[in-house]
């Protein structure tokens, strides 16, 4: 499409460094800028603008009111049914995000309220093995829908993942029928569902329960979509516009109602959930 | 597979004996019969103890039984039905009705293609968004019209390219999931051949699943594990193996409810045997779902799919 031509992709930066230093060098404009002025700002770049990524305490701090967030999130891991090895063990792995992030596994969620609306509100966190979707993270989507049903209130998801946890194998991808599954319940007692899709939402979490929702907003710079680029190109070999899977591919062809800036998405959500008000 | 190919080369060879028998009058009968002694015994070996990746290739064996082969052989009349009424008909994921003994049912099935010429249609199996909307539409239509549904699962996964990427094929996988999880009729999904990652599961979210003996099933193809994981597309024999892909394993961990064995050697080997154990396995899984009220065959449906994961609490001890 012509008027995308022109336009500049958001990008959002993946390898986000964790390190103790003041200072941090934007990958976007290369400018140094002040590390607690970027967490300030929203991870987002003072200088250019480009978007850090949040952790899902983070993203939680920056959508609730303050103060309101009652964590729900079940004390569960993953096990291991497949004694999964790859290039090491999945145990390992799952060990190794959890000291890195201090969190059971890729998805938090809890009770809170948006402009004293209360909503339930589930985040996935991509720096624990990619946002994956396995066994923990659908049963806590399940769990974050009845706790939602339970108290007749909004469902908030959102997104950040690479799709369906490849360690847990057939579990991961049944991951897929469970959460969507457990969508109906949402509609079944008339509780609406926002699905909020940020960078990346794809693989069998974009072909779930994130593209379910009543509403569905797109963050700026969220990359939406089922198969990657790689994929694609090595399977097929196909020519992929520069602008595909970004959040203006996704408006253009109709997988989302809205893109919305990260500054912007605390009052978005305000606004869509004011329509729906508390269920009765 | 090489061992397979010696097998072959057995096969033609007592074939070719069993021609001389014939036309020559000489004795061969003793022969014949200890070459056969023979080749049940190798293929008895060969086929007893395959690894994941033989069963792999098994399942996508060129001359493996595809889902029109079965379709034919099973049900009676199968009526075709065409285009999702939005952007076209998709070749790699037939639906139909059709009559199976007493029944009416309605089927969703991936098909993959012979020839090349025929593969340029199907695309290998790989379903694009048109096709899981008709599927969506042939659920609408089983529902409206109390005819059970009955899928057959063979697809490499759904179809990777720009232009179902632009009519949002994840959308389309999402919504064919939710609505199987709530249809209002009994749901049957058999994994026939290849049981590829979100694309096959978008028609297989069931009452009951059910695999032949090589078929498998995976959240991701071997070779997509190995270049994901192992940085290597080459170890794909490798992550064939850890992905537990098997229908057998698949049993065991309780995610499929029946195996249906196929000869040695094979669906190819005996189709009609193997059609015929797919007939009577559909049968009784019907049978067997039609006396349930449809409110609580939706429930127990639910249950199972709402208890599928593997996850244990924190311990608070070690933490």
């Amino acid at each position: 499409m012509a008027i995308f031509k022109e336009r500049q992709y958001l990008r959002v930066d993946v390898d986000q460094e964790r390190d103790e230093s003041l200072w941090m060098k934007c990958k976007s404009c290369g400018e140094l800028v002040f590390k607690r002025r970027v967490r300030e700002n929203n991870n987002i770049c003072p200088n250019c603008g480009m978007y850090f990524f949040h952790t899902a305490v983070e993203r939680i701090a920056s959508l609730v009111d303050d103060g309101s967030y009652d964590d729900r999130t079940e004390p569960i891991v993953a096990d291991d049914p497949l004694s999964f090895v790859d290039s090491r063990p999945y145990e390992e792995r799952i060990e190794e995000a959890r000291e890195k992030t201090g969190m059971g596994d890729a998805i938090v969620f809890g009770k809170a309220k948006i402009e004293a609306i209360p909503i339930v509100i589930a985040v996935m966190d991509f720096r624990f093995v990619g946002g994956s979707m396995g066994s923990v993270v659908g049963e806590q989507v399940c769990r974050a829908i009845e706790t939602a049903v339970e108290d007749r209130v909004p469902f908030v998801l959102v997104s950040s993942s690479g799709g369906a946890r490849l360690q847990e194998g057939l579990f991961s991808l049944l991951q897929m029928a469970k959460t969507a599954a457990a969508r109906q319940r949402l509609a079944d007692a008339g509780v609406p569902f926002i699905s909020v899709m940020t960078y990346p939402t794809s693989g069998g979490v974009q072909a779930s329960i994130a593209s379910l929702g009543d509403v569905i907003i797109a963050e700026r710079g969220a990359m939406i979509g089922f198969a990657g680029r790689r994929v694609i190109q090595n399977t097929i070999a196909q020519d992929l516009p520069d602008h595909f899977q970004t959040d203006a591919f996704a408006f253009e062809h109709g997988f989302v109602d809205r893109v919305v800036a990260r500054e912007e998405l605390r009052d978005e959500l305000a606004t869509v959930l004011g329509f729906f008000g508390e269920a009765s | 597979m090489s061992d397979e190919r010696t097998l072959d080369l057995l096969e033609t060879k007592i074939e070719e004996l069993r021609k001389l028998n014939e036309v020559d009058g000489m004795d061969l009968a003793k022969e014949i019969a200890r070459l056969e002694r023979k080749l049940e015994d190798l293929r008895r070996e060969l086929y007893s103890s395959l690894t994941d990746w033989e069963r792999v290739r098994l399942a996508r064996h060129p001359k493996r039984p595809y889902a029109l082969d079965y379709i034919g052989e099973i049900f009676d009349g199968f009526y075709e039905l065409h285009g999702d009424r939005i952007a076209g008909d998709d070749r790699a994921l037939l639906s139909g009705i059709a009559r199976f003994d007493g029944r009416r049912i309605m089927v969703l099935a991936q098909q993959k293609g012979r020839s090349t010429e025929e593969n340029k249609e199907r695309f290998f199996g790989m379903a694009r968004p048109q096709g899981y909307r008709k599927g969506l539409r042939a659920m609408a239509m089983a529902e409206r019209f109390g005819f059970p549904l009955v899928t057959l699962i063979d697809t490499p996964g759904a179809y990777p390219g720009l232009e179902g990427e632009a009519l949002n094929i994840g959308g389309a996988i999402a919504e064919s999931l939710a609505t199987m999880a709530h249809l209002r009729v009994p749901i049957v999904s058999t994994v026939i051949g290849e049981g590829g990652s979100g694309g096959a599961l978008a028609i297989g979210v069931a009452d009951r699943v059910l695999m032949l003996e090589n078929a498998v099933y995976s959240v991701i193809s071997p070779e997509g594990a190995a270049a994901i994981l192992w940085k290597d597309r080459d170890r794909a024999k490798e992550a064939a193996a850890a992905l537990g892909l098997t229908a057998s394993r698949l049993l065991d961990l309780g995610l499929v409810d029946e195996v249906i064995p196929e000869p040695l050697g094979g669906a190819h080997k005996d189709f009609p045997a193997t059609a015929a154990a797919l007939r009577s396995s559909l049968a009784d899984h019907l049978d067997d779902l039609a006396v349930l009220p449809i409110a609580d065959l939706v429930e127990r449906r639910y249950a199972r799919y709402r208890a599928t994961g593997r996850f244990r609490p924190i311990d608070p001890a070690s933490e």
